[in-house]
């Protein structure tokens, strides 16, 4: 019968229990997961069963993490998304939600930019840690990156974008991600990127502040390669400060536009 | 004269600036971006471009946070 050991199809005899596929594949797995349930030696294993193997400590090497990804995202996908470079702009609420989806996700190269320290104000909402407090954002989150998917190349840039540095910073970009916190700071990205690489597709955001509802944050397409995710409206103020739930759903309305565009797909279809 | 702004038509006195519109508007033009005719119009230009009879506009309003 025809079982999936660690996401690869495998070979296994009628009845086998978990126990004897592990002493043939992986000896020195100390757990057990079948069918995403903690499973014992002689638990019996049944045509199509999904069995994970795993060694405490034991980290996979590249191609086991390339295996892994290519079986959950399927072939044609994952070898698109680590063919990809993607830049982020800005690496607050927005940015790090957005690099740490597309890193799961197994984009090739992420360049982040962003000139902030991590403050203790960011930690209602931004994805560093206690132990990361003082640290410039960017170097960071490529600590943190590497921690989730090695295999994704991560060129951090500690400096301010300026209208001067911008081709520099993001030159090989095939796809910005606007993810600043100022809003001139928005308009002056859009605009310089868009001077500079006009076929390049962007995806910016605004207004996604406080904690009104979820769903009034969209991704709506303003021009030919501009998409804009957010309600539009919302901005950062006394009173309507910026919080981890909604400013996590504007990023990953980003992270998906920009992953539906590397895969030609278009973020907001006509139909919509 | 009418122009396309932001997908609606509007009617605008002859020989407006996109600056002018944007005055009228309350629009800082530092929180903008602005295409014209589908050409996204560098900040320094928004004065020196008048629109014409005709023509798109799409101005691009950002809100800080994020």
């Amino acid at each position: 019968m025809q079982i999936i050991v660690n996401e690869q199809p495998q070979q296994a005899k009628a009845n086998e229990s978990a126990g004897e596929v592990r002493d043939r594949i992986k000896p020195d797995a100390d757990l057990m997961i079948v069918n995403g349930f903690p499973a014992q030696a002689d638990t019996e294993l049944r045509p199509d069963d999904k069995l994970v193997l795993i060694q405490r400590g034991e980290q996979p090497d590249a191609d086991e993490l390339d295996a892994l990804l290519t079986a959950r995202h399927t072939p044609g996908v994952h070898e698109k998304v680590k063919q990809t470079t993607i830049g982020i702009a800005g690496v607050g609420g927005l940015g790090s939600a957005i690099a740490i989806a597309l890193a799961r996700t197994g984009i090739g190269h992420l360049i982040i930019a962003d000139f902030d320290l991590v403050e203790p104000s960011n930690l209602n909402r931004q994805q560093y840690f206690l132990d990361q407090l003082g640290l410039p954002k960017v170097y960071a989150l490529r600590d943190t990156l590497a921690r989730i998917n090695p295999q994704v190349r991560v060129t951090a840039c500690h400096l301010k974008l300026t209208p001067d540095n911008i081709e520099l910073v993001f030159g090989h970009a095939q796809i910005l991600l606007e993810a600043f916190d100022v809003a001139e700071q928005k308009a002056m990205l859009i605009e310089n990127f868009a001077a500079r690489f006009p076929d390049r597709p962007m995806v910016a955001a605004s207004g996604m502040a406080g904690f009104g509802p979820a769903n009034t944050v969209v991704t709506r397409k303003v021009t030919n390669n501009l998409y804009l995710c957010g309600d539009g409206c919302t901005a950062a103020q006394p009173g309507t400060g910026l919080m981890a739930p909604r400013v996590g759903v504007a990023a990953h309305h980003q992270a998906n536009a920009a992953l539906r565009l590397l895969l030609g797909e278009n973020p907001v279809p006509e139909n919509e | 004269m009418n122009i396309t702004f932001n997908g609606k038509a509007k009617q605008l006195a002859a020989n407006t600036s996109i600056q002018e519109l944007l005055d009228q508007l309350r629009l800082d033009c530092l929180q903008v971006v602005v295409e014209h005719n589908r050409n996204i119009v560098p900040r320094q230009r928004l004065a020196e471009v008048i629109l014409n009879d005709g023509d798109t506009l799409e101005v691009i309003h950002f809100v800080g946070g994020g």
